[in-house]
């Protein structure tokens, strides 16, 4: 197992290397460091020599992926991509264009990212799972039918509307809660009940059909049978044998998310203020600041492997057939 | 003098390709009974006629022209105008042309804004001026009821002789099919025509669902962004599908550093997070398409471009979920007795492929194509929302939402236009939902697609 | 959780308000509550160049001059300095200079900051990391001397700062430009660079409160640059203190924490979500001013003539990104002020019989007050002076056929629909480059542009186009096609894309070229493709705008000063446009001062720029302001950023009026409970009869 873990590791190095050159090609295909500059310094009385000197203070004087003036190795050193990659690799990852430190930056951002998303995460879990477990345990009648026609009708709709209805609703017509905005600590809560419960609301429909056709796959196996023949309660058999049974796919298959949460949401949280990982991306896209977009994309892709790599640990652990190799 | 978008190449290509394979499936009965089975659920039915009318406004939509300038006296050459119009537009000329000044509300006669009228005795009054367009016929305002009435009940007339019309087919269908629900299709059918003749008859003399900030029929708008959704939801699968198929089953067949490469790739692709790689890549392409405008005619073949990158970017960033199914089942598939004789015997691998593994897996592929669907067309809406999606030009379903947005905050507040873009949508993806439940249920109901609807939420 | 929130809901009862943003300490007290939209990038007073900026910068630094608040037009006013200062001009080694002697009030004393005690200057490591704010440290203080202000003019030569004004500046302070050379020779990576060991030559100490700037030439208008944050205090141990080790990481530069003199300071720093301002303790109290324009008495402005500011104790700027929740909350009382929108514009304003705007009743019944301004700005159409078929480099006869189609153009694009729909009026046509209320402005009749306009009933009205037709066919373009080749006439509009409510604007634009029967092409690109083709001067027809930087004519009239034509020199004349007598008239215009003489040359210089048209008409951007009742002391100033020190809240008043306007709405939710409780029956009724019949057979897993 241990080996297997090392050697997940070590393969996550190429995908990684991977992700960081085509986050460079399609960055830079797109903005010059010359635009970069101009961007960076605005629009009113700018001077080619303040161009320059950005560039050079940042390190994009060199050529962007080879260099043809440099002697020997220095070819591909001597470059704007390989000085900015080799210290990614060790999570260094400077400072924005802006000069602000991104790991202090990130660290910052990490908790209101993770206020929002475990709560919705935990939450949403415990709701689809219930609600699932409901259309299961009424299978073939009309509120199962309903259940049904509910999700359907509830993943039909835009995020965006879940959004836009919700704080128009509850904040401003009902004033229940502050429209947008974010604090520390205790008062976190008034800020985050809305974005958590249309967070929650809109995965509803998706994830409770699809916990609800995981139920009844179990349902029609031998065991069930078995324990119905028994003479058991129905309400037993759902509780003490299929979800226990059914929880086994769900969770091995939400665990390749969960350090995903520490990305934060782009939508709810540009939408509420948060000021999060997710509205960290956005304002770093709009404001091109590389240096932030790639090393987020860098930490979002160590994420999703970290991902696949515990959901291969938690397939063992729930089932002990399978062996890791 | 016709246009020929690039896109709307595309959706003619899919229409011949979806009446080949139509043609096909009939001459092949173990190709027709998974489609009979689905023909036989009633929500696929009525979802099906549901999209057949957006899929017939979306291609009317797609025919183009650019009309003639109006000749010179001395007739010299025949000059035509850059604006690009299309069939739909032409048909609804009445709806296109008829701008107010800025919001009204469904059906008014008056603007939804105060503004300064010159009383008849010359004395100036701030007042709800009467529109332009909307009712604009009617003599005296009182009558504004008893019109709408009117056209309602004559807009259900035609509604109710259409519908019995098609009553009258379906007996006639259902003694030909018999297994298939014709009722539901009348139902359906009923619905549709229900809301769509009189809003359409209304149309004449009114903004069924008023106007929005710039005075455009916001009915109108909505008509316009089904096309953008369409081919979105269904160009997009033509990129996403060869490359999907291709690698899907190579990686499975091959096996060793093919497999191994084409792992890499989609697990590289994959760990970036969705968003951000759409977002690069669109942004690139309108770079790209900026620094060229000497490529494109019109801004109308430019914003066509636009969209198609966007088609080509949402299928190259989505085929991952696809090729990891196929894959599987190849691995699966290379395993069983009979493909291990056709190697025995020294079959090649292409033939191996064509001949025993792609029928074995095309029911994935469908399966993936109209479930994908959905997710893609509400993936648009929030891309568009976000600023990387559709020309601002084109019409869709998110710049709607976009600019619709701010409406909220007003007193009081301007509810239509939103309303409008998720009612449209809202039908638009509940239909193709219900209609993918049933392809799946009907082709193999333990194939789970659903990559793309996540990465949009 | 629906059994946990119901007691919740009853307990919390309606005498609170729920969806305050912000903490309940924070209630009664005098804290003015504003936004910043954008992040800010820079607080370093030599490289910050942006209002959003300077709405920060500004309340903690003091540069030696201001504007009077309250008097128009804009004039000039000692701050930290003890009077205006006056140039001499003096001949020095053969070259004429002006110089300018500064005396500053003595008795000035610095904020309290962690950089004015010594031992805080060489901290250790390991203290700098458990820092969360650097005013957890000792704090100190110092007086305000003439070094201060010297050691920022030398930064504006630093080699490590980005300084927006420097290329100007070099050109005028003696000896900056080898002073930067000097400089970037001698720093070294890593190391502070201790600027008063390197003298400028174009500052002089004369004694601890005196100092002098010495300019080549004559730049009268020096001295509005003299109220700007380029030159404020900077102390040098600020500097020092923020160059340690371990600071830069923590994001503690002198760039993200702002140290000075003036009212205010700033003390908490998020740029993400909030800053804060709070009160310097060390300020001197500067009164509130006693004198203003006519009218301002009245207006309750002068109540406080004479008192010490500033009147509140904090300013809470909290960061809004979308425009919703922003109107949605200045609505509920959470914010003090806002702009609007044009969304929110007809809710807010009601255009009275007169045409001019006023508040909506249901605003003013709120107590909510409205203030509009003109801004000194000037969004223009340009003609691409490069141009073959608009422009006019090209000389001759072609020359002269594009003015014409250019006075066509002016003449048939209505700029005053295009403010009703885009801006809701909020701008006012341009008749020439200055906008109003600067020297060189003329009003009335004198002021309009008689190409475009003509005066009618003491208005102007726009020529009907029946001018321009005639001019277009004179042109050569009869009917929008080309005499010579038959085709129709193609023009292209260059603009970058902002969004959904470009497809609106377009379709304006095309409405307007069709009127002269001219196809319309917009050629729309992201913002760095845009300033691309404006340098390379790949453009046709663009819109872009300028901000004046100091309330001077000159600062429009160089915008088409052919030795600033961006494609040429990368100057400002975005256009390209030159004309020699332009050009000769400029050089006389720029170092005068505002005499008879210079209007008459103004109105020459306005006179050649509307004959050429090189911009295709514009308009200057008014501000329509929004405060509530409670903010008192309100008076719009276009020029002055120090503006929060005036400022005072009534928090009694304000708490009263938060109270009546977001009382919870309870009986929704309840009614939504009930539903769902009058749902659990049949569920329940389900259940029972499911219990009762075991082993039922299970349905296909799709459906």
């Amino acid at each position: 197992m241990f080996a297997y873990i090392v050697r997940r590791v070590l393969y996550a190095v190429p995908i990684l290397v991977g992700v960081n050159l085509l986050t460079f090609l399609l960055f830079f295909v797109v903005n010059t460091p010359e635009d970069m500059a101009r961007m960076q310094l605005g629009a009113k009385r700018v001077t080619p020599e303040a161009i320059e000197k950005w560039k050079a203070e940042r390190g994009y004087d060199k050529p962007l992926l080879w260099n043809a003036q440099a002697g020997g190795a220095g070819k591909a050193t001597q470059t704007v991509f390989f000085q900015k990659s080799v210290r990614l690799f060790a999570f260094d990852f400077g400072a924005s264009e802006d000069k602000r430190d991104i790991a202090s930056e990130i660290g910052e951002r990490m908790w209101p990212s993770l206020a929002l998303a475990v709560p919705v995460f935990l939450v949403g879990l415990a709701v689809c799972v219930s609600f699932a477990l409901l259309m299961a345990f009424f299978r073939a009648t009309y509120l199962d039918l309903w259940g049904v026609v509910l999700c359907v009708a509830m993943m039909s709709i835009s995020t965006l509307f879940y959004i836009i209805g919700g704080q128009y609703l509850l904040s401003k017509l009902l004033h229940l809660v502050p429209i947008s905005g974010y604090q520390g600590g205790a008062d976190a809560l008034r800020f985050l009940f809305l974005p958590v419960f249309i967070g929650v609301v809109a995965g509803i429909g998706a994830s409770s059909r699809w916990y609800r056709t995981l139920f009844l796959e179990e349902m029609g196996r031998d065991y069930v049978r078995t324990a119905r023949a028994k003479g058991l309660a129905e309400r037993a058999v759902l509780f003490g044998h299929v979800l226990q049974n059914a929880l086994i796919p769900i969770l091995t298959g939400v665990v390749a998310v969960i350090p995903l949460l520490f990305m934060g949401s782009l939508l709810t949280e540009s939408f509420f203020g948060i000021p999060g990982l997710g509205s960290y991306t956005i304002d770093a896209i709009q404001a091109q600041d590389f240096a932030v977009v790639r090393a987020m994309v860098f930490i979002g892709s160590v994420f999703y492997i970290v991902g696949l790599i515990l959901t291969d640990i938690s397939y063992t652990l729930v089932d002990p057939r399978i062996r890791l190799q | 003098m016709p246009v020929l978008l690039a896109t709307d190449v595309l959706v003619w290509l899919l229409v011949a390709a979806a009446a080949g394979y139509a043609l096909y499936c009939r001459r092949h009965a173990h190709l027709a009974a998974p489609w009979a089975r689905v023909f036989r659920s009633p929500p696929a039915i009525a979802s099906a006629v549901v999209l057949a009318f957006y899929v017939g406004v979306g291609l009317l939509d797609s025919l183009h022209y650019r009309p003639q300038l109006p000749q010179k006296a001395d007739g010299g050459q025949k000059a035509y105008s850059v604006e690009v119009l299309s069939v739909l537009d032409w048909s609804l000329a009445h709806l296109r042309g008829r701008n107010e000044k800025t919001y009204s509300a469904p059906l008014a006669i008056r603007s939804f804004a105060r503004e300064q009228v010159e009383l008849p005795g010359g004395k100036i009054a701030r007042e709800f001026p009467r529109l332009q367009f909307g009712g604009a016929h009617l003599a005296k305002e009182e009558h504004w009821a008893s019109d709408v009435g009117w056209r309602v009940f004559k807009g259900l007339g035609f509604a109710a002789a259409i519908l019995l019309a098609a009553a009258i087919g379906m007996r006639i269908l259902r003694v030909r099919w018999p297994e298939v629900p014709w009722h539901a299709a009348v139902w359906a059918l009923g619905g549709v025509l229900v809301l769509l003749m009189p809003a359409l008859v209304l149309s004449g003399g009114y903004h069924v669902l008023g106007t929005d900030k710039v005075g455009n029929d916001v009915f109108y708008q909505a008509l316009k962004s089904i096309r953008t959704s369409l081919v979105i939801g269904t160009v997009t699968t033509l990129v996403l599908l060869p490359l999907g198929i291709a690698l899907g089953i190579m990686a499975g067949y091959f096996r060793g550093w093919v497999d191994d490469l084409i792992q890499y790739v989609y697990t590289t692709l994959n760990s970036i997070p969705g968003v951000l790689l759409i977002a690069a890549s669109v942004l690139m392409m309108q770079v790209v398409i900026d620094r060229h405008p000497e490529w494109f005619a019109t801004a109308a073949h430019r914003a066509d471009a636009k969209l198609l990158v966007l088609c080509a970017i949402l299928g190259l960033t989505s085929w991952t979920g696809l090729a990891r199914l196929l894959r599987g089942e190849t691995l699966k598939l290379s395993e069983l007795e009979y493909i291990q004789a056709a190697h025995a015997l020294g079959v090649r691998g292409g033939r191996v492929i064509s001949r025993h593994i792609l029928p074995n897996v095309a029911h994935i592929v469908i399966i993936a194509m109209v479930m994908d669907f959905s997710g893609l067309v509400l993936a648009e809406a929030v891309l568009s929302y976000v600023g990387v999606g559709v020309d601002p030009s084109t019409s869709s379903f998110g710049t709607m939402i976009n600019s619709a947005r701010m409406e909220m905050s007003r007193e009081p507040v301007v509810w239509w236009a939103l309303a409008t873009a998720f009612c449209f949508m809202f039908v638009l993806v509940l239909a193709a939902n219900l209609f993918a439940d049933a392809v799946r249920d009907g082709f193999d109901p333990r194939v789970r697609v659903g990559a793309l609807a996540k990465a949009a939420a | 959780m629906r059994v946990i929130l119901i007691p919740v809901l009853f307990l919390c009862g309606c005498a609170e308000v729920w969806n305050d943003p912000y903490p309940a300490s924070d209630r009664g007290q005098r804290v003015l509550y504003s936004v910043f939209s954008e992040r800010p990038k820079h607080l370093d007073p030599a490289q910050s160049y942006t209002t959003d900026e300077s709405q920060f910068t500004m309340q903690v630094y003091e540069p030696v001059l201001q504007y009077h608040y309250l008097k128009r037009p804009y004039q000039l006013i000692p701050n930290t300095a003890a009077a205006l200062p006056e140039p001499r001009i003096e001949q020095r080694g053969g070259e004429t200079v002006s110089v300018y002697e500064i005396r500053i009030r003595p008795g000035i004393r610095f904020q309290p900051h962690p950089a004015f005690v010594p031992a805080n200057l060489a901290l250790d490591r390991r203290r700098v990391d458990a820092l969360e704010s650097p005013y957890q440290l000792p704090l100190g203080t110092r007086e305000l001397t003439a070094d201060d202000y010297i050691y920022q003019i030398k930064r504006l030569a630093h080699p490590q700062l980005h300084v927006p004004i420097f290329g100007l500046m070099s050109e005028y302070i003696v000896g900056l430009k080898a002073y930067a050379a000097a400089l970037k020779a001698a720093a070294r990576p890593g190391e502070w660079l201790d600027l008063r060991q390197h003298p400028l030559p174009g500052v002089e100490r004369v004694d601890a409160h005196t100092y002098r700037v010495i300019l080549k030439g004559r730049y009268p208008q020096f001295q509005y640059w003299l109220a700007m944050h380029f030159f404020a205090p900077i102390p040098w141990e600020a500097e020092r203190f923020f160059h340690q080790p371990g600071m830069a990481e923590k994001n503690f530069t002198l760039d993200w924490w702002p140290v000075g003199t003036g009212p205010f300071m700033l003390t908490e720093n998020n740029p993400n979500s909030r800053m804060t301002l709070v009160r310097n303790p060390n300020y001197r109290g500067e009164p509130y001013p006693s004198e203003g324009e006519e009218g301002d008495a009245a207006a309750g402005l002068l109540a406080d003539a004479g008192k010490p500011m500033p009147f509140i104790d904090r300013a809470v700027y909290t960061r809004e990104k979308e425009a919703i929740p922003l109107w949605n909350k200045f609505l509920q009382g959470y914010y003090d002020s806002s702009g609007i929108s044009s969304d929110n514009f007809d809710q807010a304003v009601r255009i009275s019989l007169e045409g001019e705007p006023g508040l909506s009743p249901e605003m003013e019944a709120n107590g909510i007050r409205m203030e509009t301004s003109v801004e000194p700005t000037v969004f223009y159409l340009g003609a691409n002076w490069l141009d073959p078929v608009v422009g006019g480099a090209m000389g001759g006869a072609d020359a002269e056929r594009a003015r014409k189609l250019r006075q066509a153009l002016a003449i048939a694009i209505d700029w005053e629909e295009y403010l009703q729909v885009f801006a809701n009026g909020r701008g006012v046509p341009s008749h020439g480059p200055i906008a109003p209320g600067l020297f060189g402005y003329r009003e009335g009749e004198h002021g309009i542009n008689p190409l475009t306009h003509e005066w009618k009933e003491g208005k102007a009205v726009r020529r009907p186009l029946e001018a321009a037709k005639k001019l277009l066919a004179e042109a050569g373009y009869p009917d929008g096609r080309d005499e010579r080749t038959g085709q129709p006439l193609v023009l292209y509009l260059d603009t970058t894309t902002r969004g959904p409510g470009d497809k609106a604007l377009m379709d304006w634009w095309r409405k307007q070229f069709a009127r002269l029967s001219i196809q319309f092409e917009p050629r729309q690109t992201d913002w760095n493709r845009f300033q691309e083709k404006l340098r390379k001067g790949n453009t046709q027809l663009f819109m872009v705008g300028w901000r004046a930087d100091y309330p001077d004519p000159e600062n429009f009239l160089f915008l088409l000063n052919g030795a600033q034509s961006r494609a040429k020199t990368q100057g400002e004349n975005a256009s390209n446009y030159s004309n020699p007598e332009y050009d000769a008239l400029f050089a006389q215009v720029r170092h005068m001062a505002n005499t008879p003489q210079r209007q008459q040359l103004i109105d020459r210089m306005v006179e050649i720029f509307r004959r050429d048209a090189p911009w295709i008409g514009g308009f200057h951007r008014k501000t329509f302001g929004l405060y509530h009742g409670w903010l008192g002391n309100v008076k719009p100033n276009e020029m002055s950023d120090n503006k929060l020190k005036y400022l005072k809240v009534d928090p009694e008043r304000r708490a009263a009026m938060r109270l009546a306007w977001n009382r919870p709405v309870l009986w929704p939710v309840l009614l939504g409970m009930l539903l769902a409780a009058a749902a659990v029956v049949p569920a329940w009724l389900a259940y029972r009869r499911r219990e009762r019949m075991a082993a039922r057979p299970v349905p296909a897993a799709g459906a």
